[in-house]
């Protein structure tokens, strides 16, 4: 194969990884993984490099948009934030010691678990009682929605703190954004409205992928070749999903992708079992 | 009471806009050196066989340090101008820490200041703490 020909067809396939990961709502990260490693064969070291940047771009490029809307809660994404970046430079110095078989097995579980978290029912209540800490901290915010302002109030901010920081050595350690983990935190956790926990989420994903993403460049897992394919390709494929989310409920698309996802993950736990990488 | 919370309010609003054009021109100019970079590799090495990516040679590949990269893109190097784009991809939701900072300077909210330089300190460990090994 000519680098022309693979660059074409990841060019493509990062298309489709960014389009389905904004549809989803897993974000391209997660696709581009296992589409390096089970369709191109390349190292999952390489491939989790470009998860990486593939997982900064997405979020960057939708945070701009959600920041300026005023949903992001920023002072919760920045407290939060303290956990996911401490846990991915950790997540990043595990790697290291942790087998790329071992990696994929994860991988897989983290995916199967992200794809139940996907079409599982969501928090749209808006607490009107939070907990002493959360006032302390400034987490109590409000959203704008059609009918006016909307306010919401947090509690078990410790317990979602630490869920972040697993998030964040998961992010670390598998390069992707955890974004699964991270809405667990604060829908189910702390009873934050979805509108809400969703685009935080988001928000947040950028910094925490960059945490790992500065070590894992100078261990030289970010090579050129594959980057230029994939960060360009997730944010057309994203770009494009964004667009069809407001035209169209992507209710039946999100089961048939998780689906899809769900064989990926079994995929990548049996090779990894079967020491294929 | 009123005014202060309303004032409060209205520095969010600002940061939030400043902060969303910082994220969206990093992604776009990040994007636009990638492909820059990415048209003269593929117009110079286009044709030549793929590079064995089944084989992870790490740093020995190079463009792992600014340094690197830097000397690279004096000499117009397709895969080091690719790799500079990546860098500001990067810095881009660094970069946004550093001027969240800013905006809660600006409002003088001491808690917030000092989560942030928590936040910002583990990234200068991670860029700086050779975590590489």
């Amino acid at each position: 194969m000519t680098i022309l020909t693979f660059t074409l067809i990841l060019l493509a396939g990062a298309y489709l990884a960014g389009l389905v990961g904004s549809l989803t709502g897993l974000g391209g990260g997660v696709v581009v993984i296992p589409l390096l490693t089970l369709v191109f064969h390349v190292d999952i070291r390489y491939a989790i490099g470009a998860a990486l940047l593939a997982s900064i771009a997405n979020s960057s490029g939708a945070a701009s948009a959600y920041v300026k809307e005023g949903i992001t809660n920023i002072r919760l994404g920045m407290f939060l934030e303290i956990a996911t970046t401490a846990g991915a430079v950790a997540g990043a110095v595990i790697a290291v010691y942790t087998p790329t078989n071992t990696i994929a097995i994860l991988f897989g579980a983290i995916l199967l678990f992200s794809a139940a978290m996907t079409i599982r029912k969501k928090n749209q209540e808006a607490l009107t009682t939070g907990s002493a800490l959360s006032l302390k901290l400034k987490l109590d915010s409000s959203y704008p929605t059609k009918e006016g302002p909307v306010s919401y109030k947090l509690k078990n901010v410790g317990a979602g703190f630490s869920i972040m920081a697993l998030a964040g050595i998961m992010s670390g350690l598998l390069g992707i954004g955890s974004g699964a983990l991270k809405v667990l935190a604060m829908d189910s956790t702390m009873h934050i409205p979805f509108k809400v926990s969703t685009t935080t989420s988001n928000f947040m994903i950028g910094v925490t992928a960059a945490a790992s993403a500065v070590v894992y460049l100078q261990r030289g897992y970010m090579d050129p070749g594959i980057a230029f394919p994939v960060v360009l390709g997730v944010l057309g494929g994203a770009f494009t999903g964004s667009k069809l989310l407001t035209r169209l409920d992507p209710k039946v698309l999100k089961y048939i992708f998780c689906l899809a996802i769900s064989f990926v993950a079994v995929e990548m736990i049996y090779n990894g079992y079967n020491h294929q990488f | 009471m009123k005014k202060i919370i309303s004032k409060h309010l209205f520095a969010d609003r600002d940061m939030e806009q400043f902060i969303g054009l910082q994220l969206r021109y990093g992604v776009i100019i990040s994007s636009l050196i990638v492909l820059t970079g990415g048209l003269i590799y593929l117009q110079q090495s286009g044709g030549l066989a793929l590079p064995a990516y089944s084989q992870f040679i790490g740093t020995k590949a190079g463009f792992t340090s600014i340094g690197q990269i830097i000397t690279g893109l004096g000499t117009l190097n397709a895969r080091s101008i690719i790799q500079f784009g990546v860098v500001v991809l990067i810095a881009t939701p660094i970069l946004r820490i550093a001027f969240s900072l800013v905006g809660f300077v600006i409002e003088k909210d001491r808690l917030y200041i000092l989560i942030t330089l928590i936040v910002l300190s583990v990234m200068m460990i991670s860029i700086f703490g050779g975590l590489k090994v």
